[in-house]
Order: C-alpha cells, then structure tokens, then sequence
C-alpha cells in the first residue's frame, strides 16, 4: 500500500508546485524548476550506480556462462573498466589527480577523443544510407497521399539544390512564386509548417492530459499499480 | 591712447560676441534630437532584480547625413548624479532594417543587475554616426522588486484551466454515464497481432522507451504503454527485451512489468534480465539496441517515448531483420521517419491516448473527450483569427489588423 501511496503523494506535491510555481516568478516559487530539476539530475547519479551495477552484472554472467556472443561482452565490460579507471585516477592528467577529469592531454580523455567520437560518429553517419533507404519505400508512388510525398520531397530537395534555381531562372518575375526554391520555401512554411503546429497543438493537450491523469493519480501505471 | 585701445578693445569684444553667437546658432540647428518618451519602469511579472527602460526613437534615426545609430543608456543608484554607462543600444532603425511592422516602434533595454528596493535613476543619450550626442534624458526613481502572479502567463493559465476543467468534467462523466466514442487508432489495434505474431514465431518483442530519461513525458508516456503491453506478453508467455539508455527507466520499467507479470498471473515467467540498461549516451545505445536486433531477432519491435537522430537507424534494423513495427514519439521531426520506416506510427498525441485506448477504463477515456474541447478551442481560434487577418489584409484596415492582433495576443507564449 505504502509503496504505491507515498510515490502518488510526491507526485501530486512536486507536479502541483511545480505547476504553482511556473506562474509566480516570487521567491522561492520561481527558482523551484530548477532546483527540482537539480534534484533529478543528483538521484539520477545515484541511479547510475544501479544502471552500471546492472551492465556489470549481465555481461558478466553472459562471459562466466559462456553464452553466444559472449566475446561482445569481453569489449563491452573492458571498454566500461578501462573508461572507468582512466576516469577515477586521472591518469595521464598533466594536473593529477586535481586536474579537470577531462582536461587535454589526460588518458581519459583521450579515448573520449579519440575512440569515442568516431565511433558515435560512425554510427551517425550510417543515418546517411538509412536515409536513402527509408526514402525509397517511403516515396514509391502506391497511392494518391505517396505520389503527393513523392511530388513535395522531390520539389524541396530540388529546391534547396543550385539545380532548381538554374531550371526555373527563366520564369519572369511577375511568375517568380513559381521557381522551384519559392515553390519549395511554399511547401515548407505553409502546409508542411500547419501540419507541424497542428501536431504541436494535440501533442500540448496530449501533455496536459497525461500530466493532469499523473499530478491525481488517476492514472498509476508506471508506479507498477493498475489505474483506478 | 587709451581712447584708441578701449575702442579696440570694444570693437574686438562685439566682435567675439557676434562669433561666440553665431557658434552657438550653428550648434543648435545641427543638435541631436534626444530619445522621446523614456520610461523606467519594474520589469513586469519577474522574479525581481530587474529594471526595464522604454523610449520611443530619437527623431534623429531619420536624418539622412548624420542619423542617430544608437542609444547609451547610464545608470544612477539612489540619486540621480553619478550616472555609469550601461551600455549602447542599436537604433531602431538598424534593428529593424528590413522588416515590415505595424507595432508602434519602441525600445526596450532592461537593467538586470538591480537590487531590490533600491531607487534607480537612467540617463538615455541619442549617438549619431559622427559621434554627436543629444541631450541626456533622465528618468527614475524606480525600483525593482518581484511579482507574485506572473501576469503575462495570465492567457497559458486560463487556457490550461479551460482544458483541465474540461478533462475532469468529462473523467467524472463519463464515470457516470456511456462510454465515449473513440477513433480506431491502427497503430494500437495492431498491439495484439503483433505479440501474437511473435508468440506464433517463438521469437521475443523488443520494446525501446525513448532516449530521455523519467523526467520527460513521452518517456512516462511510453512506460506506461508498456505497462498495457507487458500484460498481454505475459499471457502469451513470449520473451520480452527492454533496453533501457536511462538507470531511472530501467528502475521504473521493471517495476511496471513486474506488476504487469503478477496481474497476468505469471509472476514467475518475470526476469529482471528482461530490462537492461545499456548506456546514457545516444549513439552508443543505439549500437547496443541494433547488436540485440540483428543476435536476437525480435518479431516486433516497440518504439514508444522520446526519440532524436536514432529513430530511423533503429526503425531501419528493424525492418531489415523483417520485425513488424509500431513506433510512437511527440517528436514532430522524428515523426517521418517512423512513418517511413515502421509499419505502424503513434503521431503526437496518439502517444499520449494509448493507455487510455488500450486500457479502455471509463476514467481514462473522460481524458480523451476533454482534450477534443481544447481542439475545439484551437479550430475555433484558428479559423477566427485566419478570417481577421484576411478581412485586414484585404481592407488593409489599421481596426482589422488590431483585432486579428488581440486575438493572436490571446496565444503568445510569455518570455
């Protein structure tokens, strides 16, 4: 009881000041925001011990059970350890252990350098094919809605190229609305920007709602407890 | 002899008159035109601290050889003769170069280096491109000190008490009373089919909450979800991932698939193994996710919650080991490419609409029908103010054009 009781109680008190406050700039009400959000951010290190605590422990019974692809866990907990003590030592830190933790020069930052940032980076880039990929299904003329994509996504990207403009350089300026780039500015700030703001207008209710069901407890679900 | 030098003298004095006269005359017709208007006043709806000066523009910006390009505006706490320069304050005209306005041109420059209750005192100089200076206008006292209502939030929190009334209005009758007509959201009639398919497939359902942490709504949004799912996956007694990229998320999912496991009437088929945390970083936790994708091949993958740059990588995976996908985020720009890349897409508020469709509880429904009266607010607002903005344009009327501004006045967002 209690540990369903007490977590809807902080809910209603943080979320109904936090509201509170939001609409009086007065001492303390105007700088609580961002204290909870200090708050949030000091149990959430606290967290992090159970999140690492969990890697730890789940790659490591995958190594010591010598379960398939057991050899990605090797990397993984080396990579975490090796970070990890690099970190906590400061090692290499030309200001020891009273150095910036990530200060040039020190080991941990060098693989934050020069390990890390290409491999997030390779990972993004791979966005560049999915792109491609996705693009091609999504623009396949099946229907009336996918030839008008098709017509709009082929309209902005000539648009936004030095090709549109040379294609349509000829159109007098009393027909300037119909150059590709004007035509595809018109795309992007009137109907594809309408249909973002009316996105944006039941996402907002969407919000209101939910905060609204979680402040009263009406809904309970994320506690582990059924609404009631 | 002395005659002769008094009449020299004399005539050298007229003489230095006359010149010191015609100096003067000449400074005046070239004298800089000050700041009009000016005013100090304490910031409206602020936490204190905090000073701001209006003015209208000097006359001067208007002058073609040696306009007026900016404003030096100086400071004098408790009285009004030991000014400090504040700073310089680019001229209306420059900041405006270019664009069109039908507000009446004012400046604005706020001190927000003041200690509360203590009297204030502004000089405002107008600075031509040569360097000329008006005369100094001077305002004050004024003191700074904090509001207790922030009033232009006024418009947000009548609006937000609108659809909040509304939404426990509609809870509380439709507790009472028939339940409420509710669109079919595909996206949601596909949940069952799709465990099904995996159950049928004797492959496990992937679920990924988002990137962001407990604090953001879609995140408690998708756990909730998520609450709702992991019932039926227990039923069905098929394998359940959820890689989590937050501790705060994996601590709160297992909770909620716990309880979901034990409603089920399988709380021995739970295993905190099913929830993992992999890494707060983003692109790390998506090569984690993709790794589990590609071993383990889920037959469905869930993306519900909050999602960046990773959506389409992870919906692309998805797809190529042949998972039947349902996505949902608030993310406008993510949006297409969940639409392009999933089979089912939550668009926006739909997101926020699953528990109570998949939940199908009276209580939770009322929330719905109150969110179709703050749509009905912004239809009616929208096609109100489209119309005054028309007739203004058309008319070109000043009448018009202030009335479509009120109207749009009533929306805009504070700060």
């Amino acid at each position: 009881m209690l540990r369903r009781t007490i977590p809807m109680i902080i809910t209603f008190v943080v979320g109904a000041v936090l509201v509170v406050s939001f609409f009086i700039p007065h001492r303390p009400f105007g700088q609580l925001g961002e204290d909870f959000s200090v708050f949030f951010d000091i149990i959430s290190v606290f967290a992090f011990v159970l999140g690492g605590g969990n890697l730890v422990w789940i790659h490591g019974d995958k190594i010591s059970k010598r379960r398939p692809g057991w050899g990605y866990s090797v990397v993984c907990l080396l990579g975490f350890f090796v970070t990890l003590v690099m970190g906590l030592l400061k090692l290499g830190n030309p200001w020891g252990i009273q150095g910036d933790v990530t200060e040039a020069g020190s080991m941990f930052n060098s693989i934050y350098e020069f390990v890390f940032t290409p491999l997030s980076s390779t990972m993004f880039a791979l966005l560049a094919f999915y792109v491609a990929s996705a693009s091609y299904r999504a623009f396949r003329a099946k229907n009336i809605e996918a030839t008008i994509l098709l017509v709009a996504a082929f309209l902005i990207l000539l648009g936004r190229t030095f090709v549109g403009a040379l294609l349509t350089v000829w159109v007098p300026d009393s027909l300037a609305f119909l150059r590709v780039p004007n035509l595809a500015n018109w795309v992007m700030m009137t109907p594809n920007l309408s249909g973002q703001r009316a996105l944006m207008i039941g996402i907002s209710l969407g919000i209101i709602s939910t905060s609204l069901k979680l402040i009263l407890g009406i809904e309970r679900n994320y506690l582990g407890a059924d609404s009631e | 002899m002395s005659v002769r030098f008094g009449l020299a003298g004399f005539i050298f004095l007229l003489a230095a008159l006359a010149c010191a006269a015609n100096v003067l005359a000449a400074e005046n017709a070239g004298a800089v035109a000050p700041p009009v208007a000016a005013m100090a006043v304490d910031t409206p709806s602020d936490a204190g601290g905090s000073i701001t000066i209006r003015f209208r523009p000097s006359p001067g910006e208007g002058e073609a050889t040696d306009p007026v390009v900016s404003y030096q505006v100086s400071r004098s706490p408790c009285r009004p003769d030991r000014f400090e320069n504040m700073g310089s304050s680019t001229s209306y005209a420059l900041a405006n170069a270019g664009k069109i306005t039908r507000e009446a041109p004012l400046i604005e420059v706020v001190d927000s280096d003041t200690r509360d209750e203590v009297e204030y005192f502004y000089q405002v100089t107008a600075l031509t491109k040569a360097g000329r200076r008006s005369e100094a206008v001077t305002v004050g006292p004024v003191q700074s000190k904090a509001q207790w209502f922030a009033r232009d939030k006024l418009n947000l929190l009548l609006l937000a008490a609108v659809v909040s009334a509304a939404i426990l209005i509609f809870i509380e009758a439709i507790r009472r009373g028939k339940i409420p007509f509710v669109r079919k959201i595909a996206g949601l009639e596909a949940v069952d089919e799709a465990i099904g398919r995996a159950t049928e497939m004797g492959r496990p359902i992937l679920f990924v909450p988002g990137t962001q942490d407990m604090n953001d709504v879609q995140t408690v949004a998708g756990i909730i979800i998520l609450g709702r799912i992991a019932q039926t996956i227990a039923e069905y007694d098929t394998h359940l991932m959820v890689p989590t990229s937050r501790s705060l998320v994996m601590t709160t999912a297992r909770e909620t698939v716990r309880e979901a496991y034990i409603a089920a009437g399988r709380p021995d088929s739970y295993n905190d193994e099913m929830i993992t945390y992999l890494t707060d970083e983003q692109f790390g936790y998506v090569a984690g996710v993709n790794g589990i994708m590609v071993r383990e091949k889920p037959a469905t993958c869930f993306y519900l919650g909050s999602f960046f740059a990773e959506s389409l990588i992870l919906a692309e995976i998805g797809n190529s080991i042949g998972a039947i996908q349902i996505a949902g985020t608030a993310q406008p720009a993510q949006l297409p490419f969940f639409v392009a890349a999933c089979d089912y897409t939550l668009i926006g508020e739909e997101l926020f609409a699953a528990s109570a469709y998949l939940s199908q509880e009276p209580k939770q429904l009322g929330s719905l029908k109150g969110q179709d009266v703050g749509k009905a607010i912004a239809m009616f607002f929208i096609l109100l103010g489209s119309l005054l903005a028309t007739v203004a344009a058309l008319t070109g009327s000043s009448s018009w054009w202030a009335v479509a501004d009120w109207v749009r006045g009533l929306f805009r967002m504070a700060g």
